[in-house]
């Protein structure tokens, strides 16, 4: 911790200013309103409004179908989590060695940071629209009925997949860091001792990298909850059916497509637990990082 | 799955002759397979986007009839003027030059504005004591905990409340809270040894000058990094423009395309869709692969 | 720019008792619309129409994304103290808008108020039933209706050795013909757009069913969905079956089935009639290969068919938020821009350019003298269809208004989408869509109660 500083009270916080005047109103008030909204049942015009105590969350909780919707969310971030790191290491392991031409491979993994989830979306329903996608067409020409739009698990796969396509350039960027950040005397020591070069990465390799899988188990896990909204929107819009609606993309459609405030706050407030839960167990990570 | 034969020079130095000629086989074919493999990833990526821009070079009957094509065609000058000046699919268009201005502007106000506040606040929570400064950084850290999306409904009619649906600030403002670039310059600030603080006071330089004369220009190579990764966030924000824009003079680009598809319809001007979609990737695209160092260096420190 | 003003107020004299002189300039009034291409730029020149016949109102017409957007777009402005003067809102959305309180200037109100005088007996019983209250007085400004209607591909239907000018006219004819389009090679036989509106809510009112008790929930925010009735489990039934027999492919939700009709790949579709001007331009073989006709039925039960409901959007005057109203100026450009569009000439014209319903029996005499539905074989379809039957409507075919119907929609398409899947049969689709539209229903009374 710093010893020398500047001296003065109005200063450091006319700086802290802009900051703690968005926090605020941008963040704290929302987050207010949102624990007081899921309290009330209101009209959709805010013409009346009515004091239910816990009658949302009893709700929310006992409706079968947001409690698919939870374990739906839970099998979808697991399998965009899981692809998404374990092709990423995998990338990134093979472009660590030394080969010719692994700074052009790296540049050609990394771009894809760039794509919006609702880009990598419209990208890959132009690869599996069933009828002027490449695959979709092919796949519906070799007899398989593909059609994302009529069943659910086609379109929770394809979901998925878009997904998890987007995340790994992320995960790519940090596993290599963290395998560059591995002294090559670790590996070589492991080397001469005769272990092969899978064991050597299950031995060696991945428990120095743990760190920063955990990081990204986190990192990713958080991304399928939320960013994946986009991805969702401009692909199936939750259906068919219910069978790619999310936790997230339930707030949306009950808070702004039905107009159901009350329920929406309510599972914004419930949402909001989890995250907080998350960040917890991330927090403690990065305090660790940060002190060592 | 992942199996990690890094070639060494140590390797097979020590063993019978025969062993070290069967490890050379060995790394050679290795060496193939770690580049098919790579290769394979890059096609993984690269051919949606091939696809895309070899769609808008076709006329979106060819699109349309399924005849999904994988070579250029002859129609790109017109589909992108059509892009970028009317707009395609079936609402109605708004231009792709008046939807990537939008995107532009909202992506700098967002790095820039993020940028700045976190600056002058990380430097009073880190050069300064004053009372309440646990108070203050901690009201600031908290914020990491709950991204937009969950209090999206909320903030939305607090947004209706400040009058500020549809305007720029309203898309501009809120995403700019963060307390992500916060802590990053705060850990950076950290480093910088007592003795320039010192050497400040002693001659005579206040906060203000110290900040504009030492720590900012100390600060330029994370500011660049910062400012890829805030781009970058800033342009490919979703469901908040979603919400709080239905003007169509600020639509962005990223939520204007999905708009263009609506329902997925066969019919859509597919080839003017596909040319957007181009357009929506360029501008993200280029800064990561022109500033690729920093961005990198950038998101493994901030995040880490 | 003097002598327009003068010719204004001119005009104004005559028309009305000019209350408009004390004030400089048109009153402007924002109108919010969810009509996207081609339509939407018709309707914007018919408010452009109505911008250049008068000096004292300005219309601003603005596009919001499609219906629902455009409905959540007015409701949040509402709560914002900046609500559009004039929204233009899909027919699930009526209950909702009914039940609106202060948000909403009842239509009947406005014209008592403002003096502006529309003759609704002109209207089609249909269109005027949907919009008002059991004692007919009027709540919103009927546009755009529609109602839905069948298409099929006369090429297809000659390549299957079907009479390409008669069309199946019941379920089992309908049956017949999707296998025989199915053998001849057509991919899709027989799809839908809109399938809860075309299968379950214009089926039911065909056959005087009725989806909810106090037919159809206009007898109070205490209705209950029926849907689980001997007809509904029948109907799904058929549609399962001859989904499994390659009959019938499910097309998507919303209007997305048109498009398969629209390329070609469709034998028949069912969808709104005011898709007519889209499959006149797009499918193969233009008008000559397009045939009309009315929706199929169980010929079995007993006084079927009666009239179709209507779909489409009406216009709906609103506040300008929880805290004020409009002033009187304000209100009397709505009613008589209202006036302008319930004129026959234009309403014959919005017909005759989209194949959306003339709205007025005026209207759709002009229409007939041109000689337009000669020209244009089975362009008036949809008005027969709305006047099958007895010619008075009944508690289930008057139309339907539910509170948060939009969700109802949504859970009933939900449930189909399941059905079609395979993962549950026709009545367990009906007994969920029941029970989870009921919730809907209770919450929607409870919010609205007071």
């Amino acid at each position: 911790m710093r010893k020398v500083h500047f001296k003065g009270v109005a200063l450091p916080w006319l700086l802290l200013l802009p900051q703690l005047v968005i926090t605020g109103v941008f963040f704290f008030w929302p987050a207010g309103q949102a624990v007081w909204q899921s309290f009330l049942r209101e009209d959709a015009f805010g013409l009346s409004s009515q004091f239910v105590g816990f009658e949302n969350f009893a709700d929310v909780l006992a409706d079968p179908s947001w409690l698919d919707a939870a374990g739906r969310t839970l099998v979808f971030s697991v399998a965009v989590a899981f692809l998404a790191l374990a092709s990423a290491l995998f990338l990134a392991v093979q472009a660590d060695k030394q080969i010719r031409g692994a700074n052009a491979y790296k540049t050609l993994l990394i771009w894809p940071y760039a794509v919006a989830p609702a880009l990598a979306a419209v990208l890959w329903l132009f690869m599996f629209h069933p009828n002027i996608g490449i695959f979709g067409r092919m796949l519906n020409a070799m007899g398989i009925a593909w059609d994302y739009k009529l069943d659910g698990t086609q379109a929770m796969i394809l979901v998925i997949l878009a997904s998890a396509w987007k995340q790994v350039s992320y995960n790519f960027i940090f596993f290599l860091a963290g395998l560059q950040s591995i002294p090559k005397s670790v590996l070589e020591a492991a080397a001469i001792d005769g272990a092969r070069p899978l064991r050597r990465f299950w031995t060696v390799t991945f428990p120095l990298l743990s760190p920063t899988a955990f990081f990204l188990l986190v990192v990713n896990l958080v991304y399928a909850f939320f960013d994946t909204f986009g991805v969702i929107h401009s692909l199936t819009q939750g259906g068919p059916g219910k069978s790619t609606e999310t936790l997230i993309y339930r707030v949306y459609t009950d808070g702004v497509m039905n107009l159901n405030l009350g329920s929406s706050a309510a599972q914004s407030v419930i949402l909001m637990i989890l995250v907080i839960g998350l960040t917890i167990i991330q927090f403690r990570y990065v305090e660790r990082k940060v002190h060592y | 799955m992942a199996a990690s034969d890094r070639p060494s020079a140590s390797e097979g130095v020590n063993g019978p002759r025969s062993v070290a000629e069967e490890t050379r086989r060995r790394n050679a074919r290795g060496l193939w397979l770690t580049h098919g493999w790579l290769i394979l990833g890059v096609l993984v990526f690269a051919f949606p986007i091939w696809l895309t821009l070899v769609g808008s070079t076709h006329d979106a009957s060819t699109i349309g009839r399924g005849d999904v094509p994988l070579l250029p065609g002859p129609h790109a000058a017109e589909n992108y003027s059509q892009a970028w000046g009317v707009g395609g699919g079936r609402y109605m268009g708004v231009p792709a030059g008046t939807m990537l201005v939008n995107s532009l502007v909202m992506a700098l106000l967002i790095a820039a504005g993020k940028i700045a506040i976190s600056l002058t606040s990380a430097y009073a929570v880190v050069f300064f004591r004053f009372p309440g400064r646990m108070l203050a950084f901690w009201l600031i850290f908290i914020t990491l905990m709950l991204p937009v999306e969950v209090r999206i409904i909320p903030t939305f009619q607090v947004m209706v409340s400040l009058d500020m649906i549809n305007t720029m600030q309203g898309l501009v403002v809120p995403l700019i809270a963060s307390a992500t670039a916060t802590l990053l310059f705060r850990q950076f600030f950290l480093t910088i040894p007592d003795e320039y603080v010192e050497a400040a006071k002693i001659d005579g330089a206040g906060p203000l000058r110290f900040f504009r004369d030492v720590v900012l220009p100390l600060s330029v190579t994370n500011i660049a990094a910062l400012f890829v990764i805030l781009f970058i966030y800033g342009w490919n924000q979703y469901l908040w423009p979603l919400l709080i824009v239905n003007e169509r003079s600020l639509e962005t680009i990223i939520v204007g395309l999905t708009k263009m598809i609506g329902g997925g319809d066969t019919q859509n001007e597919w080839n003017v869709i596909m040319a957007t979609a181009v357009l929506a990737l360029l501008p993200p695209v280029l800064v990561v692969v022109l500033m690729q160092r920093w961005f990198v260096k950038g998101l493994t420190e901030t995040e880490k | 720019m003097l002598r327009r003003r003068d010719l204004a107020l001119a005009t104004a004299g005559t028309a009305i008792a000019a209350p408009a002189l004390a004030q400089s300039g048109p009153v402007e009034i924002q109108f919010w619309h969810g009509l996207a291409q081609p339509l939407g730029g018709l309707l914007e020149a018919i408010a452009g129409q109505f911008n250049e016949s008068q000096n004292r109102a300005r219309i601003v017409s603005s596009f919001r994304g499609g219906y629902p957007e455009t409905m959540v777009a007015a409701i949040a402005a509402f709560r914002a103290n900046a609500a559009p003067h004039i929204v233009q809102m899909f027919e699930v959305g009526t209950g909702t808008m009914m039940a609106a309180g202060r948000a909403i200037k009842p239509l009947h109100e406005l014209l008592r108020e403002t003096g502006v005088s529309i003759n609704f007996d002109d209207y089609l019983p249909a269109v005027r039933g949907y919009y008002s209250l059991a004692d007919g007085r009027m709540m919103s400004m009927p546009f755009n209706s529609s109602t839905a209607i069948m298409f099929y591909n006369k090429d297809a239907f000659r390549r299957a050795g079907l009479n390409p000018e008669q069309a199946p006219r019941n379920w089992a004819e309908m049956r017949q013909a999707a296998q025989r389009l199915r053998a001849a090679g057509v991919e899709i036989p027989f799809t839908t757009a809109w399938p809860t509106w075309t299968q379950i809510e214009q089926q039911s009112a065909i056959h005087n069913v009725e989806i909810a008790s106090l037919e159809n929930g206009f007898g109070g925010l205490n209705t209950e969905l029926r849907l689980n009735n001997p007809l509904m489990q029948r109907h799904f039934t058929t549609l399962l079956e001859m989904g499994r027999e390659g009959g019938f492919r499910w097309g998507g939700r919303d209007a997305a089935g048109d498009a398969l009709f629209a390329n070609g790949q469709a034998g028949m579709v069912h969808a709104s009639s005011g898709a007519r001007a889209r499959f006149v331009r797009e499918l193969p073989g233009g008008v000559a290969n397009l045939g009309a006709a009315m929706l199929p039925f169980y010929d079995d039960v007993s006084g079927a068919p009666i009239n179709s409901i209507i779909g489409g959007a009406s216009f709906w005057a609103m506040n300008r938020g929880p805290a004020g109203g409009r002033s009187e100026a304000e209100n009397r450009a709505i009613a008589e821009f209202f006036a302008f569009i319930a004129r026959p000439e234009v309403a014959a014209k919005w017909h005759t350019d989209t194949g959306f319903l003339p709205v007025t029996r005026t209207a759709f005499e002009a229409v007939r003298a041109t000689g337009f539905y000669t020209q244009n074989p089975g362009a008036d379809i949809p008005i027969q269809q709305l006047l099958r039957g007895s010619g008075t409507m009944t508690g289930a075919s008057r139309g339907i208004r539910l509170g948060g119907f939009v969700e109802i929609r949504t859970i009933m398409q939900e449930e189909m989408e399941r059905a079609l899947q395979g993962q549950q049969g026709a009545e367990q689709a009906l007994a969920n869509s029941v029970q989870r539209g009921n919730v809907v229903l209770r919450n929607f009374e409870r919010t609205n109660r007071g």
